[in-house]
């Protein structure tokens, strides 16, 4: 796909409904999309939602309003503690919390975004995070099994965008943006800045168009 | 013993173990006190797992860029050479073997190097980050570690009671007493520091060792 104009983040977020598996961008909240975040809280009333997200933000703040509000029925992150209130919700059992080692997060969802049925990895193996996996022995060294990840929808942030939908990230602020860009069946690309086709050099463009599907401006 | 700050005291014996252009990632703690006691010429490569190869020093407040953070969230710069990429590539260098040395923190290390570094028993067990990946892949693990804890706790032990981040994983550690190098599945006491003696070590350390200093 690519993008056709720009769209206003609360009608981006009507793309997301109860039940749904959103993936959302950012270490904390660098990085993260927080104008639709924003809109997701104020706009939508999608609830019983999965969130795949490295952290599930600050108590209050990005994905921790929607925590506040109680519409994160299930986290799937590398790192909970960074919001204390997510892991109140989880140990109270309001959430539940499938934890994954952060490259493991990661690649699941390249995978997801690949076409890939699963990969073997050696991270994790004989800890309480291989628990249920298949593990097996590669070259003598013991694997964990772990499966690719996908979402229903994928809200991520780009510093720049053309009007096509490519993306440009901006340091540390790109994470896990580009493979969540790529893993979900409705991406939906926030943008700091938004430039005419032609407006980024090609080879600095992490993200093409295909994976993009609305773009939205930061507020 | 001279009573020299024992953070200090080990972070700067940890930064004589890395050897110029080695790319480097350090934990939080006592592994970010080691740029500080690099000596000249020994440059090498700070990894930070959110996506960059190349950190530099905190910034001042104008440098302050919020796009621009390391592992622990805290503001950092890059320098030049420095290079940006996403968290599955990061972490591909990092199982891949292309990280040469993860210096990070521990709770408890196992005699045969097995490493328990995110999660206390009974605690909350919803936050493990890069850890797993980073001493499962880096080409060297070295452990930087105050030899007790507060309440004098063993931490280098014969077998970790808290949940593990990796079995038989770590390469070294380095206490306020003394480095351990983790030979052929078991450790060696190499190396006493600041004035500590073997009985010193031994009063505090769980695991078995042999000792065979470097001289």
């Amino acid at each position: 796909m690519s993008v056709q104009g720009t769209i206003d983040a609360e009608e981006a977020v009507t793309h997301i409904r109860s039940g749904d598996t959103i993936m959302v961008g950012g270490f904390g909240l660098v990085g993260a999309p927080l104008t639709l975040i924003d809109a997701l809280a104020e706009y939508s009333d999608a609830t019983d939602l999965t969130v795949v997200s490295n952290n599930i933000g600050e108590p209050g703040r990005g994905l921790g309003k929607l925590l506040r509000q109680g519409r994160i029925r299930r986290g799937i992150s590398s790192f909970f503690t960074s919001n204390p209130e997510a892991v109140a919700a989880a140990n109270a059992g309001e959430i539940e919390a499938t934890l994954l080692p952060q490259g493991t997060f990661a690649e699941a969802i390249r995978a997801g975004g690949a076409g890939i049925g699963g990969f073997f990895t050696p991270v994790g193996a004989g800890t309480l995070l291989a628990e249920g996996k298949e593990e097996r022995e590669i070259n003598g060294v013991p694997h964990v099994l772990e499966s690719p990840i996908r979402a229903d929808v994928s809200l991520v942030y780009a510093a720049r965008a053309d009007e096509l939908g490519n993306l440009w990230y901006r340091h540390t602020a790109r994470n896990f943006n580009p493979m969540m860009a790529t893993a979900a069946t409705i991406t939906i690309a926030e943008a700091g800045e938004i430039v005419p086709v032609g407006g980024l050099d090609p080879e600095s463009i992490a993200t093409p168009h295909l994976y993009v599907d609305h773009l939205v401006a930061r507020a | 013993m001279s009573g020299a700050d024992p953070k200090t005291l080990i972070a700067a014996r940890t930064a004589q173990e890395l050897r110029p252009g080695e790319v480097v990632n350090l934990g939080i703690g006592i592994p970010n006190l080691i740029p500080g006691h690099l000596g000249a010429g020994t440059e090498i490569f700070l990894h930070t797992e959110n996506g960059l190869l190349g950190v530099g020093p905190r910034p001042s407040e104008g440098e302050l860029d919020p796009d621009l953070v390391d592992a622990a969230k805290q503001p950092i710069t890059a320098l030049p050479g420095a290079s940006y990429f996403d968290s599955a590539a990061s972490f591909a260098m990092i199982r891949g073997g292309h990280v040469d040395v993860a210096v990070l923190g521990a709770l408890q290390v196992s005699e045969r190097g097995d490493i328990a570094n995110w999660a206390m028993p009974g605690k909350d067990v919803l936050g493990v980050g890069g850890a797993m990946d980073l001493v499962v892949g880096a080409g060297r693990v070295i452990v930087t570690m105050t030899a007790t804890t507060p309440s004098g706790g063993r931490k280098l032990i014969r077998e970790c009671t808290f949940p593990l981040t990796a079995r038989e994983a770590v390469d070294v550690v380095v206490t306020e007493q003394a480095v351990f190098r983790l030979r052929d599945g078991s450790f060696f006491l190499t190396e006493l520091l600041d004035g500590a003696t073997v009985e010193d070590v031994r009063e505090v350390t769980e695991a078995q060792f042999d000792v065979q200093l470097d001289v």
